[in-house]
């Protein structure tokens, strides 16, 4: 069974539609990950998810509930970290813990049992005890992932959880996340606009833009998409090595450049000893690198622009539109 | 995730939590639940003695003012801490807090009902320390019988408020517009509820806006049940307050369940 169906999902705010006809399915057990740039969409579709969001249009089951017809049985199937911390910061981690136990229904013994369980995973035992407030931002996102476990559910998302992290921090809660995908077996949901850290995390990616899922893959198939890895190959003589390997068949593409060859293969790290082997037979070879696809070219043509271009987009209008404001 | 406890056991531990939050944060802050408190203890003291002579209309000679003043306070305090209930909501949301206990699996009411529960106990727990403040001022309550009498009307008129105050806090996504309808509301209210003076020494067209405020009936049952002087009969109070934390509860309850975390 899948752990979320989604089917022609769209959810408009008046006129603006937020998410536009979307349809795809996360098996059990699978990180799926929600690529965009900010105001694509990925948050209304978590909300909607999350039902806390009505869908305008379309369906969606998460764990064999039904988002409109059994909200219930959604929420209490799932785990939700918000983009935005949602932590009491006036009770400490355990209290935080406390009383989400109690909204979950959890009763005292088990919810002791699972309360040390998941301060374990996220390494927060010995900080359990201080008010939240006093918490840096890295432990605060922990405590909210730990929360999120508690009372054991199906599936867990999590709507950008490292933005506002240093580099440091966002690395270790990457980590975390992977462990509790690896050692609870909760379906993963995340939305983020970190190329890496859908690279580094996802089963598989879909790529949002503007309301829709422009693509959903693998990150290697979809970065295989792009025509796999390019070698390339600094040489003095461009045409003998063209010659020698443009028809090897594991050879796509072969492209001159200023100083050599670009040279497109399936696998670059396992065919370029072969390249070099045998275009040192016909020329001399100075430099070889392999570049590998990323998911941020991936991106880039799909959509036409980078992520961080079209998240600059985003903040731009709104400076704009505050400006207008003080005019008046 | 079910602990084979049915829906309602559940519900009940969630109202249980929401309720214990509220207690949580009252006790911590402390501080500032006295630095709130010291408004209307600083009326009680100065008008208590500053008009202990003066002679107000229909309140009768053996009472004295501050006898008079100190059911009104009670309610005034009251009001003051019910708003703040609104407020927590709003505030929750303002922290992102909100949406942890929208997307949890308990139904509004359970939410409405935890966050009235946990609302009325602070309430009441300030009202009681005014209360007890208020004896060494030279405050004497008739009989322990109608200092429970007080509590049922203390609970009257904290449910009322609080429910108004939900239903005024679900119109509103800050706490700054919730914060100037109080501000602008709080004081019409108390002047018109014979907190401080009878109504009847109002101008008659105040004096219906005055019997249309539910404080009105709190105040002067609080007055019956601790001074043995009211100008209704206690039942007409109690019926009233009851019909009031009805109407505004289930007001509070019907608008906030529209509420949407995001």
């Amino acid at each position: 069974m899948n752990a979320i169906e989604v089917d022609g999902l769209t959810r408009r705010y008046g006129d603006l539609v937020a998410v536009d006809d979307v349809s795809f399915s996360v098996a059990e057990g699978e990180i799926l990950g929600l690529l965009g740039p900010n105001g694509a969409g990925k948050s209304t579709l978590v909300n909607t998810l999350c039902t806390l969001l009505r869908p305008s249009e379309g369906t969606a089951r998460v764990a064999g509930h039904d988002v409109v017809a059994d909200p219930g049985g959604v929420r209490s199937s799932i785990g939700v970290v918000f983009q935005e911390p949602a932590l009491d910061e006036e009770l400490t981690g355990r209290e935080n813990l406390r009383f989400h136990a109690r909204l979950y229904g959890i009763r005292k013994q088990r919810r002791r049992e699972r309360t040390a369980t998941v301060l374990d995973l996220v390494d927060l035992a010995d900080d359990a005890d201080k008010p939240v407030g006093e918490y840096s931002g890295g432990m605060a996102r922990r405590l909210e992932l730990a929360r999120g476990l508690l009372h054991e559910p199906a599936v867990l998302f999590l709507d950008e959880p490292t933005v506002g992290l240093d580099a440091g921090t966002r690395k270790t809660v990457r980590e975390y996340v992977a462990r509790l995908n690896r050692e609870a077996g909760v379906t993963v949901v995340l939305t983020t606009h970190y190329m890496e850290e859908a690279d580094a995390l996802c089963d598989r990616v879909a790529i949002v833009d503007d309301g829709s899922v422009v693509a959903l893959d693998a990150p290697d198939a979809l970065k295989d998409g792009l025509g796999g890895d390019v070698i390339r190959l600094g040489t003095d003589g461009p045409a003998a090595v063209e010659r020698a390997v443009g028809d090897a068949p594991w050879v796509r593409s072969v492209t001159r450049t200023g100083d050599g060859l670009d040279v497109g293969v399936d696998d670059g790290e396992r065919r370029v000893a072969a390249l070099v082997t045998a275009a040192s037979e016909v020329a001399g070879v100075s430099t070889v690198s392999v570049d590998r696809p990323t998911l941020e070219r991936v991106f880039l043509s799909l959509t036409g622009r980078t992520v961080e271009a079209a998240d600059e987009t985003g903040p731009g209008v709104a400076v704009a539109a505050e400006t207008e404001a003080d005019d008046d | 995730m079910t602990d084979g406890s049915g829906r309602l056991g559940r519900e009940a531990v969630a109202v249980y939590g929401l309720w214990k939050r509220d207690l949580v944060r009252f006790w911590r802050a402390k501080s500032r639940v006295v630095g709130l408190l010291l408004g209307p203890f600083f009326i009680l003291v100065f008008f208590g003695f500053g008009f202990s002579d003066a002679r107000f209309g229909s309140i009768p000679s053996s009472l004295s003012y501050l006898e008079y003043l100190v059911p009104g306070i009670l309610g005034f305090t009251m009001l003051f801490s019910a708003s703040f209930t609104g407020l927590a909501v709003l505030s929750d949301r303002e922290v992102g807090f909100l949406k942890e206990i929208l997307v949890a699996p308990v139904s509004r009411t359970a939410v409405v009902v935890g966050r009235i529960a946990g609302g009325a106990t602070t309430t009441m727990l300030q009202a009681l320390l005014i209360l007890v403040l208020a004896v060494p001022l030279g405050f004497r309550p008739v009989s322990l019988v109608g200092v429970g009498v007080a509590v049922v009307f203390l609970v009257l008129v904290a449910a009322t408020f609080i429910g108004l105050g939900l239903a005024m806090a679900s119109q509103f996504k800050d706490t700054q517009g919730y914060n100037l309808i109080v501000n602008f509301a709080l004081f019409p209210l108390a002047f018109l509820s014979g907190a401080f003076y009878p109504l009847s020494n109002l101008p008659a067209p105040l004096q219906v806006v005055g019997y249309l405020n539910p404080l009105t009936y709190g105040v002067d049952g609080l007055r019956g049940a601790l001074v043995g002087y009211s100008e209704r009969a206690l039942v007409v109070d109690f019926g009233a307050m009851v019909i009031a934390a009805v109407l505004t509860v289930a007001l509070g309850a019907a608008l906030f369940r529209r509420v949407e975390a995001v």
